[in-house]
């Protein structure tokens, strides 16, 4: 006797972007750490920021892996935690836009600075810090746009990275 | 509520007595302390709320669970800050694993001094922000109020569990502003509890059609209230159809029915786990497949379709996959549900059942709770036996343990037949429980016969809620099952690690029957079986605090045992059957 087969039959490892609207109060980013930590799922990014003052909510973008099974878990945990209002799983739920933005330092002189220059140019990074012998670039997109790029200036003179981690958000009008 | 009360200007520690008032809170479970004096002046002052002393704040925990359990209502605790909170953090997890509705009140250091290391501080959200449901700081008295209110709703809706407020002992001595009940809703958190009556019809559909069904019934039909379990009994009865339930259902279905098989799990019965290894359509309804339960999930009822009925949509597909997930209220989709079965005009496969009912019949008669009865030597399950005749009948019997081999023995022997007459810590196993958990239910029921079925060694762990016992004249029964051993543990050894008995022996025990006179209570003593029933009758003929100290064979294993690693068809029905190899290697990791 069967009923319908079951959407968690699979054992494959899905990577989905959840988008959380939470109460902006004490504790509560620690609240969804400690979940993902004390459950032992996985943090691929999370970023979190204030998104309406008068109702004092923030919305959490975190980027996790895991079966089926475990992500409908994590969605599930994440929703009766008191001060969540809502949990979106954007990779399930149609088209989306992620975005990440990253500083990106190199220092070096001669033909290695002049080539990471014009590498920024063609990936529309910024300079946003210059001195004699280094840049900081300011690059946005796809995670995997920055991780080239990234690996580009490490032949150059990277000095160091700083990332914001992953911002989603759903396609066409409709709102979380 | 007029507008001019909720303005009313008090101080921190009065708001805090009027919301427990507002909440109907008549009684609460706590231990003074530095950060918490100001409350403890407030109720001082008050006649409307009785204040429990422990001797722990572990135990009030307990006792507020007992309280709890044995009630429906939320259990209220106050502790102090620092030691007082970090002791609370037992009872809070053993809360949060049984979802038993908690609001716990801590001091705290005055607000300029947190995060200063002062004396008696620690982060008492931070250390229990994973042990409960939810928990705050409240750092402006003017959100007190609301806090409070907000603590019992959460507490209780939903699946419950326990909530910490942490209440710097400036925020006491403040004034702010009342706010009642009505005026305090969450802005979040809204559990679903109607389900979703397309699945009820489908499971219906399951029900109906099904040739080897059985229903697997939890905790959580207790939580839902008694309703529910009417409403369970009445269901079940309607389809004819085999019921068993886990150690935290233990009476939301009568014990005493033939359609019940008895629990299931790890020490549940050979029929109830067979039933559910072999059944074709499993209901399982406020339970959460727990590894107790299941056994090895992979081996885990394997030709069944499934229907998970629960509160907590986090509690479905987290160990086994489910076929038909209902969200709600288990009184409310009990009620779905046979009202759905009754339009339908549903009725069992009667043919099929009949087949069903046999085959079960023959696995009963295995009758897989017998244990070799000796002249002179207690047994325990004799020992249980014997209680249970001496109970039998009675419906203000209310039943605690401790955690180890008698807790499952009290599982099996003890007649449960209505709903809340049963605490046990089942999620966390806390051993020195079932005393506190004890006071909590005969501080609710003064009048009911409580009994703690103990163990030497939890016992140990708080007995020094003797005096709590007998500073408020609480009759509590103590039935230690004394065989000088962390029985279970030795049990594991015996079974696992070649009979190495590492630490498991109690050495120096104490004389419980002077003991409890020391307490000023009761200690009666049996040591051979025919003294037996006299020490139950004088221990329920008592109206005092009693230790009862039955010394019990040392050597006796629980059977029937489903091994770590091992499916419900791989049981141990008695030490006769080859032990060696009993848990695969695999298993060997697995608590």
């Amino acid at each position: 006797m069967t009923a319908r087969p079951s959407p968690f039959a699979s054992t494959a490892i899905e990577r989905h972007t959840i988008s959380i609207l939470v109460d902006n109060e004490p504790g509560v980013l620690a609240r969804v750490i400690g979940l993902f930590s004390g459950r032992g799922y996985n943090i691929e990014s999370l970023t979190v920021a204030e998104v309406d003052r008068d109702a004092t909510l923030s919305r959490v973008t975190i980027v996790t892996s895991g079966t089926p099974m475990i992500i409908e878990q994590i969605k599930a945990q994440l929703g009766r935690l008191v001060p969540v209002h809502r949990v979106h799983d954007l990779t399930l739920e149609g088209p989306f836009v992620e975005r990440e933005t990253a500083l990106v330092k190199v220092a070096g002189t001669g033909e290695k600075r002049v080539e990471a220059l014009r590498l920024a140019d063609v990936f529309k990074a910024r300079v946003v810090d210059a001195t004699i012998t280094s840049f900081v670039f300011e690059i946005t997109g796809q995670g995997e746009e920055l991780d080239r790029f990234i690996g580009l200036m490490a032949e150059l003179g990277l000095v160091g990275v700083s990332r914001t981690g992953v911002v989603a958000m759903s396609r066409g009008p409709g709102g979380i | 509520m007029s507008a001019a009360t909720n303005e009313t200007s008090l101080t921190g520690a009065d708001i805090v007595l009027k919301a427990l008032r507002d909440q109907g809170v008549e009684v609460i479970f706590g231990y003074p302390g530095g950060a918490v004096l100001p409350i403890y002046d407030a109720l001082f002052q008050q006649n409307d709320i009785r204040h429990i002393l422990v001797r722990h704040e572990q135990a009030a925990l307990h006792a507020a669970e007992g309280y709890a359990r044995s009630t429906g209502k939320v259990g209220v605790v106050l502790v102090t800050s620092g030691p007082g909170a970090t002791n609370a953090v037992t009872g809070l997890t053993d809360a949060l694993m049984d979802s038993i509705p908690i609001v716990c009140l801590s001091g705290q250091v005055a607000t300029h001094l947190i995060g200063n290391d002062a004396f008696q501080e620690c982060d008492t959200t931070g250390i229990t922000r994973p042990c409960t449901k939810h928990n705050y700081l409240v750092k402006d008295v003017n959100n007190l109020a609301r806090t409070l209110h907000e603590a019992f709703y959460v507490a209780k809706n939903g699946r419950p569990g326990p909530v910490v407020i942490d209440i710097p002992k400036d925020v006491q001595f403040a004034e702010g502003t009342y706010r009642s009940p009505a005026d305090s809703m969450p802005k979040s958190y809204r559990p679903q509890v109607k389900p979703d009556l397309n699945r009820v019809e489908e499971a219906i559909d399951l029900l109906a059609k099904a040739k080897r069904p059985i229903f697997y019934v939890g905790g959580g039909v207790i939580n839902a209230g008694p309703v529910a379990s009417q409403l369970l009994t009445q269901f079940v009865r309607m389809t004819g159809y085999p019921c068993t339930t886990t150690l935290m259902g233990l009476g939301a279905y009568p014990a005493s029915d033939r359609q019940w098989l008895g629990m299931l799990g790890m020490h549940g019965t050979y029929e109830a786990n067979l039933a559910m290894h072999g059944c074709d359509v499993m209901v399982c309804i406020g339970a959460r497949f727990d590894d107790r339960v299941t056994g090895k999930v992979s081996e885990f009822s394997p030709n069944s379709v499934k229907i998970h009925v629960d509160i907590d949509p986090s509690s479905i597909n987290k160990n086994v996959r489910v076929d038909v997930p209902i969200i709600g209220d288990a009184a409310h989709v009990l009620e779905d549900m046979i009202r759905i079965w009754k339009a339908r005009g549903k009725q069992a496969d009667k043919a099929a059942l009949a087949e069903w009912w046999e085959q079960i019949e023959f696995w009963r008669a295995r009758d897989c709770l017998r244990y070799d009865k000796t002249p002179k030597i207690i047994k325990p399950q004799y020992a249980l036996e014997r209680l249970r005749a001496a109970i039998s009948g009675r419906d203000d019997v209310y039943i605690t343990t401790e955690v180890g081999q008698h807790q499952m023995w009290a599982a099996q022997f003890l007649p449960f037949d209505k709903p809340n007459h049963w605490m046990t810590s089942g999620g966390l196993g806390t051993m020195g429980y079932g005393l506190p958990a004890a006071i909590g239910a005969q501080v609710a029921h003064p009048d009911a016969l409580c009994i703690d079925v103990a163990g030497e060694a939890s016992i140990l762990m708080n007995i020094q809620e003797m005096a709590t016992a007998l500073q408020y004249r609480l009759p509590v029964k103590v039935f230690i099952l004394n065989n000088q051993y962390m029985g279970m543990v030795r049990q594991w050894q015996e079974l696992l690690h070649g009979g190495r008995y590492s630490e498991s022996y109690s050495e120096a025990l104490p004389d419980f029957v002077k003991l409890a006179d020391a307490f000023g209570g009761v200690g009666l003593r049996a040591t051979e079986v025919s003294q037996v029933d006299d020490v139950i009758a004088e221990m329920i003929k008592v109206k005092r605090p009693v230790i009862v100290d039955m010394c019990v064979d040392q050597k006796e294993n629980c059977f029937p045992m489903i091994p770590g690693g091992r499916a419900h068809n791989e049981m141990l029905l008695g030490p006769d059957e080859k032990v060696e190899n009993a848990t695969p290697e695999d298993g060997m990791v697995l608590v």
